[in-house]
């Protein structure tokens, strides 16, 4: 069976047009695999284009050169260079992400904002918010807060409220951008107890994390993005 | 949205010329049911004159416009006799005017506003068109004691909300938006958006939407396509082109917002 996640030789550089054009090289030559049930912890200091390789398997930034394998809906598609209306189907059902900060939508309800992802793929409304409620409370989100928008939240409540969205769904492939950064060590259990869950069920997941322990609790296989550097 | 779907509508190389002014070059995509596309660009890149080849009250200079009819068959709007063309924008289409004025009569009251387009489409069974009316009110967030009240009366806001309701009451597969939230206060804004954004998913529908604001489009749409000088300089996921513009010009318009 293939990889989940095979990523060959991807390329990545911003060009800024209105800095006159200068180019900044992102990554370059980016190789490895991610299987199912394995989480892969991508490792460098900051700058080093960890985040951008998140992106591009993401379909958010675009990919200059090189492929980006995934296993979608019984084939293998290539994100770098696939349709726009492909890279959403794979991220309704394939691929989720959770990044380092929530972007919330004015007006709804916590609660909603999580079970969205579950609606979204054909799950009742009422079923997605049981199993948004679940995810709260496991998270620590007091209910009396589930009904308010998350905008006026703390850093902390605002990123497992972006943790609970993130984990809602079964897709098989996750992408983690500091799941851990701004929680206190009870509930960075809980995450660390989350990522086990889905490991055991098989999702691949590829994960930054600052954090030593978490790291070392979490990671299957470490790669160093350094490696990846592209020379100016 | 499932797989494998046809394309609802398809622009080939649309082209529209004002004497020697080419206002929209060559422009093609397709749009699939459920699809939600965001046309940006400054004033005068063309956005509207596009909007209006794509709802056939423009005829384009040259190029073509098709649309899969209820019937299942991809038809160029052109070829579309008067009937089958007023059925299309009473029923299966929709149009959001950013001047609310265009898009209702105002000096009728609001549940007449929304009852006409089902009058129009055969119902007349004037109990049945007001419980319609009025669960369309409620849909969009407007209090139903206003429903005998001319939208003239009514504020910037509410007017948007109800030239909403007049469009979707009849279920169509696609609707036009140009600027819809243009001219209103950001609160006011962000709770048409927020609207508009769960309709469209909920009721599965297409649409496109013309907006110069760039969180506009990153909260409705699935796809942007930027436009400059009549051309479409750059096209892709909304959420690509907007954190990794290539264009120079989509780097000047992303690069233009003020962080709130």
């Amino acid at each position: 069976m293939p990889a989940m996640i095979e990523i060959t030789d991807a390329e990545k550089a911003f060009t800024m047009h209105l800095q006159g054009g200068v180019k900044l090289p992102v990554v370059r030559g980016v190789n490895f695999t991610v299987e199912s049930g394995e989480c892969v912890v991508l490792s460098g200091p900051s700058g080093a284009g960890k985040s951008s390789i998140l992106k591009m398997i993401f379909g958010n930034y675009r990919c200059d050169a090189g492929r980006i394998g995934i296993r979608h809906g019984g084939g293998t598609l290539d994100i770098a260079k696939a349709e726009p209306r492909d890279i959403l189907s794979v991220r309704r059902s394939t691929i989720g992400y959770v990044s380092q900060f929530l972007r919330a939508v004015p007006r709804v309800p916590t609660i909603d904002v999580v079970a969205e992802p579950l609606i979204a793929t054909g799950t009742s409304r009422e079923a997605a918010r049981v199993q948004a409620a679940n995810l709260l409370r496991c998270l620590n989100i007091p209910d009396r807060l589930w009904t308010l928008p998350p905008s006026t939240f703390s850093g902390g409540e605002q990123q497992r409220v972006n943790i609970a969205r993130g984990f809602i769904s079964d897709h098989p492939i996750l992408l983690l951008d500091e799941p851990t950064a701004s929680l206190d060590a009870r509930n960075r259990e809980v995450v660390v107890g989350l990522i086990d869950e889905k490991k055991r069920t098989g999702v691949a997941m590829v994960a930054i994390v600052h954090d030593d322990d978490v790291r070392r609790r979490i990671a299957d296989r470490i790669v160093d993005v350094t490696s990846f550097a592209a020379a100016a | 949205m499932a797989e494998n779907e046809q394309p609802l509508l398809v622009a080939e190389n649309l082209s529209k010329n004002f004497g020697r002014l080419a206002a929209c070059r060559d422009i093609s995509f397709t749009l699939y049911p459920g699809e939600v596309l965001a046309i940006v660009g400054e004033s005068g890149s063309g956005k509207t004159t596009l909007l209006q080849m794509l709802s056939a009250q423009t005829t384009p200079s040259s190029g073509r416009v098709s649309y899969r009819m209820r019937d299942g068959v991809l038809r160029d709007l052109n070829s579309l006799g008067e009937a089958e063309r007023r059925f299309l924008f009473r029923t299966d289409w929709g149009y959001v005017h950013q001047d609310a004025a265009l898009g209702l009569r105002m000096a009728v009251s609001a549940g007449a506003n929304v009852g006409e387009r089902l009058m129009a489409v055969g119902w007349n069974h004037y109990g049945r068109i007001r419980d319609t009316a009025s669960s369309w009110l409620q849909r969009v967030e407007i209090d139903v004691a206003r429903i005998d009240d001319a939208p003239r009366t009514y504020s910037g806001g509410m007017r948007q909300r109800l030239q909403i309701a007049r469009n979707l009451v009849t279920e169509p597969r696609l609707v036009f938006m140009d600027e819809p939230t243009g001219g209103l206060d950001v609160s006011v804004q962000a709770r048409l958006l927020d609207l508009m954004r769960g309709l469209v998913s909920e009721l599965g529908l297409a649409a496109v939407v013309v907006t110069h604001d760039l969180a506009v489009a990153r909260l409705l749409s699935h796809r942007l396509m930027v436009m400059k000088g009549g051309q479409v300089i750059e096209t892709g996921l909304t959420d690509q082109v907007l954190d990794d513009p290539h264009e120079p010009y989509t780097q000047l318009l992303v690069s233009s917002i003020l962080p709130p």
